[in-house]
């Protein structure tokens, strides 16, 4: 600790710490464009000049570290004269077109210049002009207004790890941008309209909407991936205008994905749902809420009496809030029914009584970046998880951006594809899905020769012939030699048909290695859904009940349908790996509700009854995130025309039902009811929590099998109904790039698609080679809106018989 | 895309790795400014983008910090230049001393303004900051020589001797 005096009063400080630290945290405020708290120094712009005693010159806050006994003046004349004349520097080719830019209001130049510039400009001489660059769909440029402070390159470099901006040129002739026009493809370069001190990078949804002073900011949670991102919502006249992080260090940082941060656009959508609707003799007819419920309420108590509660089933989108999850359960198992389920890309559910109670992270968001050691093992994280993925890249890379940037952390993968990962991976095997339970039975193997570990004899048995070769004895070495050990389970291991394999190899190797286990919950409300029971098997808080319903998946193909569905806010057949199957399914059910924020054609085609339920800042609700944390957020903006929260309606479809304590006056009183019910409930031990399986298969090798395995992956911007209308993440490459099928690119030439019977399919989408896919397999996208039904349960088969593997 | 052993010749990588032995191990996007130094003598004296990104892949750089590096010296250059450069330098020491008086000269002579290159690709015309030349000012540099003192005259001598 050293003691320094800022302005006359005495602060301690550690030493070394940057001058800039010590005054933000003392509250004394320096002025500043380059420094950013979670960015490398790089003082160019030297704005944050103060008087130091004994210092000859001025000198730059954000890169002087406090030394014992140094006194520092921010407001003393040398100081202020110093100040001043940056500015003037400054803003020399500055366009000061402050009436027409997005960024006045809220600009740092703007800021800064008022507090610590001239009231007047000197310069007469012509301002430089600087070409615009194409930035992609999301960011707006207006790079005339660029003061070179780097802050969107040192972004780029240490946090989204894509360099794709750099600073070429120099003095007047710098210039910032992708020096070949590139978009710019990382999940989170929304942030750099954050960092960006002037209007130069500026929201491309938002542009020309509106001013900062005629918004009102409300706090909210953001519900499309595992974590619940902190956000603001900018609102003016019950619009929201845009979303921006809302800083919370153990969560999101001070960052938020693309994801969380352009959704809001779907608010807006045409095919936004305003009014309720039933199906009367085949027609269509929008209707008062009143007749739309009582028509609902007939319908299943029809199916029920002609058939019995079982013969109804509900499913719920995990992004759901806390609240709507728990009344859709409370009601469906109210009415004696227990088919209900939220896992709906989820095909294997054989440990569903053995698994975790629900997808935990196994430890706290934060303590990932302790890891020195990590197994990823089906998951495509950057694009799943951005900000977890952030994590990593954290724990992976020491001194990110600096010159002695080293590597920290031994990550590695076990995936199906080899996706691009923005973090150094020290080892990989990318295989196909059918050979990945092998491969890392092969890891679980090669860890208990070489650790002579032995959980139990039962497991020792079903590895027994199991082999290994010089990559699983490698990710075996830097497993059990890291200090903190983490394993992920992501997206495409909880899609496999082995899910529970793979659920017991992953428990073996952290147990063996005493590792974190963790799971990447899909949605804002994956955690939520299974603690408040949306599950066939258990109730509320893991209450076993007493017959166990059908799962999501079984209810949505042939031989287990229903006849009558309840949906809450998922559009089935594109958001259920039951894809098209789904949709004939649901088809041909009796009678469907849907309760959604959107109508679609398809929707229209098996639904009955579509009533308007809120988007997530049209209600209030609750969200728990990967970690186990409860957030709740208000509604910031009221729902439009006739739509109604989500919780209201099954509140009154309980009432109407005669259900019992079905009174709720507020989304709070349910919390209450929820928190009451699951107070006991203690966080999942994910090590323990898994069925022994009956065998470990070796991979069969499907040389010589005509058949393509198929890969599928959510894109990143399809992953929910709002996301998929978000029209700025629609125009993004990592959408465009959905629109085909990828196999791998040696045995392009020898794909010709059949479907089951034989006969050539047109699937209307380019097949492409792409090197991240394995031989044998084809790799596509779900929740493709169109010319993806006709493929979704076709076989994929070569046409020439010439498939040989090297 | 293309490697580096694809588009730069075995030479010329030889001629890199002796500069990456000069600094430790893991460090090797220290020899970027001799490497692009000797890519460019090699390619007529300029820098194509392939040739950067070619320096880039060998040197496990992103191409936009090889880039950053090439247009930030005024040395490096990105389109084709003359056989001969002829860098004048027009910082203060030099303009008090009478660059202007140079550089007038230079383009009346040659037919071109700063910037350009004569239409038999004889010369390209450059200004340039402070070539720490000062004691010596007004001055240019053709290739690796330093031209001290100037007048008029010598510049005509000077340009004279180059065929
Ligand atoms: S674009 Fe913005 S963030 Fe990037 S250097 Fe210019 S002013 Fe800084
Ligand atoms: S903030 Fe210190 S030099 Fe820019
Ligand atoms: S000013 Fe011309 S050499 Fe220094």
């Amino acid at each position: 600790m050293v003691k320094i005096t800022i302005n006359g009063n005495t602060y301690e400080a550690q030493a070394g710490q940057m001058l800039i630290d010590v005054a933000d945290a003392a509250g004394i405020e320096i002025p500043r464009f380059c420094y950013h708290k979670k960015l490398s120094v790089s003082a160019n712009c030297r704005m944050c000049l103060v008087d130091v005693e004994k210092a000859p010159k001025p000198l730059p806050a954000c890169a002087t570290p406090v030394m014992d006994g140094m006194v520092v003046q921010t407001r003393s004349e040398k100081a202020q004269q110093a100040q001043k004349a940056v500015m003037e520097f400054l803003l020399i080719n500055h366009p000061l077109d402050c009436p027409i830019c997005d960024q006045g209001g809220e600009c740092e130049l703007q800021d800064v210049a008022m507090g610590y510039g001239q009231d007047s400009s000197r310069f007469k001489e012509l301002k430089r002009i600087v070409p615009d660059k194409n930035l992609g769909p999301l960011i707006s440029t207006e790079m005339t207004r660029c003061i070179h402070c780097t802050r969107c390159v040192r972004f780029g470099t240490e946090v989204a790890g894509i360099r794709e901006m750099g600073a070429t040129g120099r003095g007047e002739n710098t210039r910032i941008g992708t020096y070949i026009e590139r978009a710019v493809e990382s999940e989170l370069s929304g942030n750099m309209i954050d960092v960006c001190p002037v209007g130069a990078l500026t929201s491309k949804a938002f542009r020309f909407h509106g001013r900062a002073w005629e918004m009102q900011q409300y706090p909210s949670i953001a519900p499309h991936d595992g974590l619940g991102s902190n956000i603001y919502m900018h609102v003016r006249r019950n619009k929201v205008l845009r979303v921006v992080p809302r800083e919370n260090e153990a969560i999101n940082e001070v960052w938020l994905s693309d994801r969380d941060r352009f959704s809001y656009e779907a608010l807006e959508s045409s095919e936004r749902l305003l009014h309720p609707m039933i199906k009367r003799n085949g027609k269509w007819q929008e209707t008062n809420w009143e007749t739309a419920l009582n028509y609902a309420i007939e319908g299943l108590k029809n199916i029920i009496a002609t058939y019995n509660a079982d013969a109804m089933g509900a499913l719920a989108s995990p992004a759901a809030t806390l609240e709507e999850l728990y009344l859709l359960q409370k009601l469906v198992r109210g009415l004696d029914c227990s088919n209900i389920d939220h896992r709906l890309h989820q095909i294997d559910f054989s440990d569903q009584n053995d698994a975790p109670l629900y997808p935990y992270l196994g430890q706290r968001i934060e303590e990932l970046e302790k890891s020195d050691a990590v197994l990823l093992i089906g998951t495509n994280l950057r694009k799943e998880q951005p900000l977890l993925n952030h994590r990593l890249r954290k724990a992976a890379l020491k001194n990110t951006g600096m010159i002695n940037e080293e590597i920290s952390a031994n990550i590695m993968l076990i995936n199906p594809v080899d996706y691009e990962f923005n973090l150094p991976i020290a080892e990989k095997i990318i295989a196909a899905p059918s050979k990945i339970v092998s491969e890392l039975a092969s890891v679980a193997k090669a860890l208990i020769s070489l650790t002579g570990k032995n959980i139990s004899d039962e497991i020792t048995d079903l590895l027994a012939d199991v082999s290994t070769n010089s990559i699983h004895e490698a990710m075996a070495k830097l497993l059990n030699e890291g200090e903190y050990k983490t394993i992920l389970v992501g997206r495409l291991a909880s899609t496999h048909p082995e899910f529970s394999k793979i659920r017991a190899l992953a428990a073996w190797i952290g147990k063996i290695t005493e590792a974190k286990l963790g799971y990447l919950a899909e949605a804002g409300n994956s955690v939520g859904a299974s603690l408040t029971g949306v599950l066939p098997h258990q109730g509320i808080a893991g209450h076993k009940v007493e017959n166990e319903g059908k799962n999501a998946f079984e209810m949505l193909t042939k031989e287990h349908a229903l006849k009558a569905y309840l949906l809450l806010g998922i559009e089935a057949e594109i958001d259920s790996y039951a894809g098209s199957n789904a949709l004939s399914v649901l088809e041909e059910a009796k009678f469907v509700v849907c309760l959604n924020s959107y109508k679609t054609k398809q929707m229209q085609q098996y639904a009955n009854v579509i009533l308007p339920i809120s988007l997530y800042p049209e209600t209030s609700g609750t969200y728990v995130n990967c970690e186990g944390v409860w957030q709740t957020s208000h509604g910031v903006i009221p729902p439009p025309e006739n739509v109604r929260p989500a919780w209201k309606v099954l509140r009154i479809l309980g009432n109407l039902f005669d259900l019992d304590e079905f009174n709720y006056d507020s989304s709070q009183e349910i919390q209450d009811d929820i928190h009451k019910k699951t107070v006991n409930v203690s966080l999942p031990n994910n090590l323990q929590d898994w069925k022994m399986p009956e065998s470990i298969n070796i991979a069969i090798s499907n040389e010589g099998s005509r058949e393509l395995e198929k890969i599928i992956e959510m894109p990143m911007y399809a992953i929910d109904s709002m996301v998929r209308r978000a029209t700025s993440l629609q125009n993004t490459q990592d959408i465009t790039q959905a629109a085909s099928l990828y196999v791998s690119s040696r045995q392009l030439k020898d794909i010709n698609i059949t479907s089951s019977d034989g006969t050539s399919l047109d699937t209307q989408m380019p097949i492409m080679g792409d090197e991240r896919v394995p031989d044998g397999c084809i790799l596509y996208y779900a929740a493709q809106k169109d010319g993806f039904f006709s493929i979704w349960n076709e076989s994929f088969k070569f046409c020439s018989s010439s498939y040989h593997v090297e | 895309m293309a490697t580096a052993q694809d588009i730069l010749s075995a030479s010329i990588l030889a001629e890199i790795d002796k500069y990456i032995a000069k600094y430790p191990a893991g460090r090797k996007q220290s020899a970027v400014m001799p490497a692009l130094t000797l890519v460019q003598d090699h390619n007529g004296g300029w820098l194509t983008t392939q040739l950067m990104d070619a320096i880039a892949d060998y040197l496990d750089m992103p191409p936009i910090a090889v880039y950053e590096v090439a247009s930030f010296y005024s040395m490096y250059e990105l389109k084709p230049v003359g056989k001969y450069k002829v860098c004048v330098c027009t910082n203060v020491s030099c303009m008090l001393c009478g660059s202007d008086e140079i550089v007038a000269h230079l383009e009346k002579r040659l037919g071109i303004k700063l910037g350009g290159t004569t239409s038999d690709n004889k010369f390209t015309l450059k200004e340039v900051e402070c070539l720490a030349a000062c004691g010596n000012a007004p001055m240019f540099q053709i290739g690796r020589d330093y031209h001290e003192n100037l007048t008029p005259e010598k510049v005509d001598q000077i340009l004279d001797g180059l065929e």
